[in-house]
């Protein structure tokens, strides 16, 4: 007998007891305190330094409206110095043609061009036929439900004989994919505000996706339309992230509000509605540090980051989650989670023009009706475009 | 992490645990949930299909061998599988014997260079060593700055300039030897695997410094496209390990299987938290029985003789057992549980869980009632809650800001803790002594019957899916 046993037993009945507990508390429900709620957030705290905005700010903001700007946060942080910095890519203010989503995913889709190719060259439909095109959608990650719903259907045409060849049958599937993301509304919606009140928009996401760099194209885009953008670096966690933002403030001219690193993205957000709401500006567009959906500290955080967003003169027209292309099954729960706690009204696929083919999309439009708004197709500020599901599934098709 | 594919076996296992024999449709219908929940877990598409068949050649000789319970045998065989797939064995870091050993960081955008570079930089000082970062992203903006934020939290220098990426990888080896640092690691601007253009320039990088370590970092939630990705750099940089990041998401993390099993090279380290020591080498031995909803028991066990004192807790286990385990002793085991980390994270971790505690969510704060009642009892009162009569509940309800039901039910959990426990110290055999004792314990398989470490038997996990067999805790309505 070791040691080891001792501590596994210890742990597993200090946790039982303990948990147990808690959870036959929260089963009869009486886990309201007499005097008291005890906070959830902080279960995980970060590794920032302590905010050092006061701490009893975000109460404040959540019972009144008036906040006082961040010091820190003045108008104009243009001038950050960025020594180290050598952009490479050079701003490209004038958009020029929008880049085709088929031409961008061709340069990748051979391999599951191949597939189809092998599924025509054989020209009757086989159960080889059958299981190429499963694993041709397996890789595009489009996931286990659509695949087998897809090819259900299909075989229920080909048994009633409505379809009897492989050209036949790759059109059909085509067909119904596309079929599966019509109809949904992919405008990026604007609202006529009253006087002194401003549209935000917000991005949310798990870390990495490419949130800000979504942002900084963005920008760019609704200043060519000739809209005055403010751009707010709720992304308090990650080192350097507001410097990051800063440059592409200074692409596409807009301006920049942030704040403190480690500070309350909320109030970061909530002063650049204020700033831009101000200076009359049309748009706010809002960083928010990226987070895993399972932090359940993290997403009540966004959650304030939401509600804070919409108060006068916030008005909340878009909460656009970024979902990175090489996502596999994942981005669903991802999906599901950040519409619960923000309301995400479309995704951004971004990184569409690797390897990988964005196949979660269905599962993510289907099950949960979030349509796709916006592609990232490049690092340019020009390869940022509206997503065009026919063209999307006919590059996934390679034709 | 895991959890999802670990509860997808559960079901299954739990379907076919107990039959004699297992018949041929027992097979399939165990092969099409094993394939499906791989699938779902991000696992690539062909990898997968080399799983189950293997899986099936196994599977078909159970049915002939009775010696065993075939749904045992089966889990074994998933289990070894997966082991294979996720690696013989942790990678081990040997030193350059002329200073300083080389590290590139390579990947595509997003996947976590910039944090792990630090990440790995923060682990070799624990290791003793003197890092130098080098700043060779110089595309993202703000890439070096927040290199360089990082490399200030964890006191590590980092050496950067601006022009070419090349050129600074070239500066920043020569600026180690000048400074005399032993460990270089070298973040890289994220790339995709079919820009031609930028995996030349990362070849160059590689070229000019002629890197100890090659690491490729991926992203947990990465689906299908992981292995092309693998293959693409593997074939430009000659990968020696991957760095899995994020896999302290709810992902399944399948990439890590289909990595390991594509490009041959082991996932050399993890990155399980955004603080920047949630980092360590990976355990390949420790995913598979994850996997199979055996719980984490060794990685638990690591981080528990960190936190107890040994003795301490051996004393613990004891009173445990004789019924003597006070309020105070859970109290003070309880602080070194915190230690540990997260309490959700624990749970996870732990084997033969009841399923309840584990999706209860439940943060650290959540236990602070709990402890308050305790705190608001006399020391009399915590050594002997039976004392607890109605004016001292009262009190102890206003002491702690609870509700008298609240501190009712501790006491009454903790009385049936006490009573189940007692009767585990009696069935022990060779109940005189510590040692005879402490072999009670063993006797008791770990926590309702789950895999002891190092055991790693089939039986393992079985204890998940069986609710109430925790002392302590009834099973749910």
């Amino acid at each position: 007998m070791n040691a080891q046993n001792i501590l596994l037993i210890l742990l597993g009945v200090t946790l039982v007891f303990g948990l147990g507990v808690v959870v036959l508390n929260r089963r009869s429900g009486s886990n309201e305190p007499t005097s008291r709620t005890a906070p959830r957030p902080s279960a995980e705290p970060r590794t920032t330094p302590p905010p050092s905005v006061p701490p009893t700010r975000e109460e404040t903001s959540a019972a009144t409206v008036t906040i006082e700007p961040e010091p820190e946060s003045e108008p104009g942080s243009k001038s950050e110095p960025e020594p180290e910095l050598e952009p490479e890519i050079e701003p490209e203010p004038e958009p020029v043609a929008r880049p085709s989503i088929r031409e961008r995913m061709a340069r990748t889709a051979t391999a599951m061009a191949g597939v189809f190719g092998g599924v025509r060259a054989r020209g009757g439909i086989t159960s080889d036929t059958w299981d190429d095109l499963e694993e041709a959608l397996l890789k595009a990650d489009v996931g286990v439900g659509v695949t087998d719903a897809l090819l259900d259907g299909l075989r229920a045409r080909v048994k009633a004989k409505e379809i009897d060849t492989a050209d036949g049958l790759l059109a059909a599937l085509q067909s119904d994919m596309s079929a599966r993301l019509a109809g949904a509304d992919r405008a990026l919606h604007m609202e006529a505000v009253p006087e002194g009140h401003v549209n935000v928009w917000l991005f949310v996401g798990v870390n990495g996706v490419g949130k800000t760099t979504t942002i900084g194209k963005v920008a760019a885009q609704q200043a060519a339309l000739g809209r005055s953008v403010v751009l707010a670096a709720g992304d308090t966690f990650r080192a350097a992230a507001a410097e990051q933002l800063g440059t592409w403030a200074e692409r596409s001219g807009a301006e920049l509000v942030r704040g403190n690193e480690g500070g309350d993205p909320s109030a970061v957000i909530f002063d650049g509605v204020q700033r831009a709401a101000a200076k009359g500006s049309d748009l706010v567009l809002g960083d928010t540090a990226g987070r895993l959906q399972n932090k359940s500290n993290l997403m009540d955080e966004l959650r304030k980051v939401r509600r804070v967003a919409g108060r006068e003169p916030g008005v909340v027209t878009e909460v656009l989650l970024v979902i990175d292309a090489t996502t596999g099954q994942n981005g669903l729960a991802q999906a599901r989670e950040f519409a619960e706690a923000a309301g995400v009204t479309g995704v951004v696929l971004s990184k569409l023009d690797g390897s990988a083919k964005g196949g979660i999309v269905f599962a993510i439009e289907t099950e949960l009706g979030i349509p796709v708004k916006l592609v990232g197709l490049g690092e340019t500020i020009a390869d940022l475009t509206e997503f065009e599901p026919g063209e999307f599934v006919a590059a996934l098709f390679g034709n | 992490m895991f959890d999802n594919l670990s509860n997808r076996f559960d079901g299954i296992f739990k379907r076919i645990r107990g039959k004699g024999r297992l018949t041929e449709a027992d097979v399939d219908e165990v092969l099409k949930e094993i394939r499906t929940a791989l699938l779902e877990a991000d696992v690539n598409v062909s990898v997968v299909r080399n799983v189950v068949a293997r899986i099936r050649e196994g599977a078909v000789g159970i049915e002939s061998s009775k010696a065993l319970d075939p749904s045992q045998q089966v889990i074994k065989l998933v289990n070894q599988e997966l082991t294979n797939i996720l690696g013989g064995e942790t990678l081990k870091i040997t030193y350059a014997s002329r200073p300083p050993t080389v590290v590139l960081m390579a990947g595509l955008q997003g996947s976590g260079k910039t944090t792990n570079s630090a990440k790995l930089a923060r682990w070799f000082k624990s290791q003793g060593r003197h890092p130098l970062l080098v700043g060779a992203d110089l595309q993202r903006p703000a890439a070096v700055e927040q290199l360089r934020t990082l490399g200030r939290q964890i006191d590590v220098p980092v050496f950067s300039e601006p022009g070419d990426p090349v050129s600074t990888a070239t500066r920043g080896l020569a600026e180690a030897r000048r400074l005399g640092k032993d460990v270089l690691i070298v973040d890289t601007a994220g790339r995709l695997a079919i820009d031609d253009e930028m995996m030349a320039q990362i070849r160059q990088i590689s070229d000019q410094i002629t890197p100890n370590y090659t690491f490729l970092v991926i992203d947990a939630m990465t689906g299908q496209d992981a292995v092309t990705v693998a293959e693409a750099f593997h074939a430009t940089l000659q990968i020696d390990g991957v760095i899995l990041s994020k896999l302290d998401g709810d992902a399944r993390g399948g990439a890590a299987l289909s990595v390991k099993e594509v490009i041959g090279r082991p996932i050399a380290f993890a990155s399980t938290g955004e603080k920047l020591d949630a980092f360590d080498q990976f355990h390949p031995d420790r995913m598979a029985s994850r996997i199979l909803g055996m719980g984490d028991v060794l990685t638990l066990i690591e981080q528990a003789e960190k936190a107890f004192e040994k003795d301490q807790a051996e004393e613990a286990a004891a009173k445990l057992l004789e019924g003597e385990f006070t309020l105070d002793d859970f109290l003070e085991q309880m602080q070194s549980l915190k230690k540990m980390g997260p309490l959700g994270g624990l749970l996870g971790m732990m084997p033969g869980m009841p399923k309840e505690l584990k999706d209860a969510k439940i943060g650290d704060d959540d236990l602070k009632p709990v402890e308050a009642i305790i705190r608001s009892m006399t020391r009399e009162e915590r050594r002997k809650p039976e004392i607890i009569n109605g004016s001292r509940r009262q009190r102890i309800a206003a002491g702690s800001g609870r509700s008298i039901a609240e501190v009712n039910r501790l006491v009454k959990q903790f009385s049936e803790m006490q009573k189940m426990m007692k009767r585990m110290g009696a069935m022990a055999p060779g109940k005189k002594g510590k040692k005879g004792k402490m072999a009670g314990l063993a006797g008791l398989g770990a926590l309702g019957g789950g895999g002891l470490p190092g055991l790693g038997g089939p039986g393992g996990g079985s204890a998940g899916g069986s609710g109430g067999g925790f002392p302590g805790f009834p099973p749910s309505r």
